[in-house]
């Protein structure tokens, strides 16, 4: 009866699911919690700019140039984080500004991803000649510096929200490929790729249901990385004055634009510096927490 | 070895040649040169002129193949902006790449070895969390904003250092402190992560229970098989410091190849963006070729691929 009972308990623990064990984990990750809620926050107060921002982003007004932030002494709370070189209002600049890198973030992952993890699913999956073939293709990427490519191109097509985006999404494949090619080989060997197989399930289908949800975790967490990586490089671009263009409030752009004052009004640069560092951090701590929760040996 | 030495070899070649096709497509197709050459509102005559004296007009495969035969032979051709040879002008800016990429991963290496091997060491304490900490913090920074951050502090407000230029060591400072400290949470979380394995290992024990000094057991016998992964990894960062120095090295005004890439693709001065392009991709070919080879060498077992 003992044993009975005994056997009654191991069968109970799994009835927690596996999500439950997942959220529990999660609750207790400090880094992950903390770098969730803040990317909650900058996310809620980038897509409730169009509400929250005190004044359009756009709206010049040549009397109020550079009026600096609160925290100093001739501030306005008209102005909480000051005005710009051309009276524009920087708290709602930098509101709307998260919109832009949150699309930057999304989008360049979102595209990259599909490139990437196809090519990745491939390789592992088929193994021979495919194998060979994108292993040559990925180790071709890679040896194309992203920045410079990236900045020639943007230059040659002329730059602007869309064309950064697609170039980032056509370059930044290659993580994505590299994770999703050992991880695919790892699963491709297991018994229930062999039973599906021996079912007679299409190769598609082998790939879609049994594959692809054995090597999310690794997906998920590579692509937690290359959004915040996409995040630096517009930044960086837009910084060059070969990304986003004026008057966008790209938070690169905007550190562009006060370059030239940084003398006297080094807080210009200091706020989107910071809104960008802190949405990257935001991003990294969710990152390295489902590393830790969803892949725990560290393979991703 | 040798087997596999002429292997990776071969495919280092074959990357190389395939480098260099997507590079010259790459720049082709994204805009039209010739264009670019006659400047911005130049009659359709004019353009139609600088297309045959250019041979723009031939297919692309006939202009590739002329490219690379020139390339080969050391020609990079002709700067539309600086009006001088580009080899000559890469011959001259190069050295201040290497120089600031060498002392970046130096700077990285003196920070990261012994902040983890201390992690690794002490793992869960403070000094595990602040090493963590500051690893985390520098992949967050935007190393443009820390540049910026960098001159505003010791140029524009100690005064110590100049803001920009390369004419003597002091230029160097903050853009190998900008670089160095950007690529040193990669190589501290490696480090951490290869000594807390290599410390489990049996060999470790043994060594302790031979009666060997803790010193010893740690710098002879641990570290040296951690730091084999960071070969490999300070390889890629390597060939990421002379590409990622565009942004560096322009903020600086650093005469480099950066520097000089930025201002070729700003002033459209397409054989000078190709051929940084082509040397930076085969540099970092190169490169990993090297690393492999070296971790071949040092680990019989990588010798398989």
């Amino acid at each position: 009866m003992a044993g009975l009972a005994e056997a009654g308990a191991v069968t109970a623990l799994p009835e927690l699911s596996q999500r439950a064990l997942l959220w529990r984990r999660m609750r207790g990750h400090k880094g992950f919690l903390a770098g969730a809620t803040l990317l909650v926050l900058i996310i809620l107060a980038s897509l409730l700019a169009p509400w929250i921002a005190p004044h359009d982003p756009y709206a010049q007004d040549l009397t109020k140039r550079m009026i600096p932030p609160i925290w100093e002494a001739s501030g306005q709370w008209a102005h909480p984080l000051g005005t710009d070189n051309l009276g524009r209002d920087y708290l709602s600049r930098v509101l709307w500004g998260g919109q832009i890198s949150l699309l930057i973030g999304l989008s360049v992952m979102v595209i990259s991803g599909f490139i990437g993890a196809g090519l990745g699913l491939a390789a592992g999956y088929f193994g021979g000649r495919i194998d060979l073939a994108i292993t040559f293709i990925i180790t071709t990427r890679l040896a194309l510096p992203v920045v410079l490519v990236a900045l020639a191109v943007v230059a040659m097509i002329s730059g602007s929200l869309l064309v950064v985006i697609l170039i980032l999404g056509l370059l930044k494949w290659d993580r994505f490929a590299v994770v999703m090619r050992s991880a695919t080989q790892q699963v491709r060997g297991l018994d229930y790729v062999a039973a599906a197989e021996a079912a007679g399930a299409s190769t598609p289908r082998i790939i879609l249901r049994e594959v692809l949800p054995n090597v999310a975790p690794q997906l998920i967490v590579v692509a937690t990385v290359e959004a915040a990586s996409a995040i630096l490089l517009e930044a960086a671009l837009s910084f060059l004055g070969l990304g986003v263009q004026p008057p966008l409030p790209s938070w690169g752009l905007m550190i562009s634009e006060a370059k030239a004052y940084m003398f006297f009004s080094f807080w210009l640069i200091a706020i989107p510096g910071s809104a960008l560092a802190l949405l990257v951090l935001a991003i990294n701590l969710v990152g390295d927490g489902l590393r830790d929760v969803l892949a725990p040996d560290g393979r991703a | 070895m040798i087997g596999y030495a002429l292997k990776r070899l071969g495919l280092a070649l074959l990357v190389a040649l395939a480098v260099s096709a997507a590079s010259f497509v790459l720049l082709r197709l994204s805009g039209d040169v010739a264009l670019a050459i006659a400047g911005e509102g130049a009659r359709t005559e004019d353009i139609d002129l600088v297309r045959k004296t250019y041979g723009l007009d031939r297919p692309l495969i006939v202009q590739y193949g002329e490219w690379l035969f020139r390339t080969l032979s050391g020609d990079f051709g002709q700067s539309l902006y600086f009006k001088t040879g580009v080899t000559g002008l890469i011959r001259e800016k190069i050295g201040v790449t290497l120089v600031l990429a060498f002392a970046s991963l130096a700077l990285a290496l003196v920070m990261a070895v012994p902040l983890g091997v201390l992690a690794a060491l002490f793992p869960n304490t403070w000094i595990d969390r602040l090493s963590l900490a500051l690893a985390v913090a520098g992949q967050a920074l935007p190393n443009f904003f820390f540049a910026l951050v960098l001159v505003m502090i010791f140029s524009i407000k100690l005064r110590w250092l100049p803001v920009s230029g390369s004419e003597t060591w002091a230029h160097f400072v903050l853009p190998t402190l900008s670089l160095g400290l950007y690529i040193t949470p990669p190589f501290m979380r490696l480090i951490r992560a290869g000594m807390i394995e290599v410390l489990a290992a049996d060999y470790i024990r043994t060594a302790r229970a031979k009666g060997l000094s803790p010193a010893s057991v740690v710098m002879k016998h641990a570290l040296r098989n951690a730091l084999v992964p960071v070969v490999a990894l300070a390889a890629v960062q390597l060939g990421f410091l002379l590409g990622g120095s565009i942004v560096i090295e322009t903020i600086f005004a650093l005469d480099g190849l950066g520097y000089l890439a930025y201002q070729s693709i700003t002033h459209k001065d397409f054989p000078v963006t190709q051929a940084v392009l082509l040397i930076l991709s085969v540099a970092y070919v190169l490169l990993t070729l090297c690393a492999d080879l070296v971790n071949a060498w040092i680990d019989p077992r990588l010798r398989v691929a």
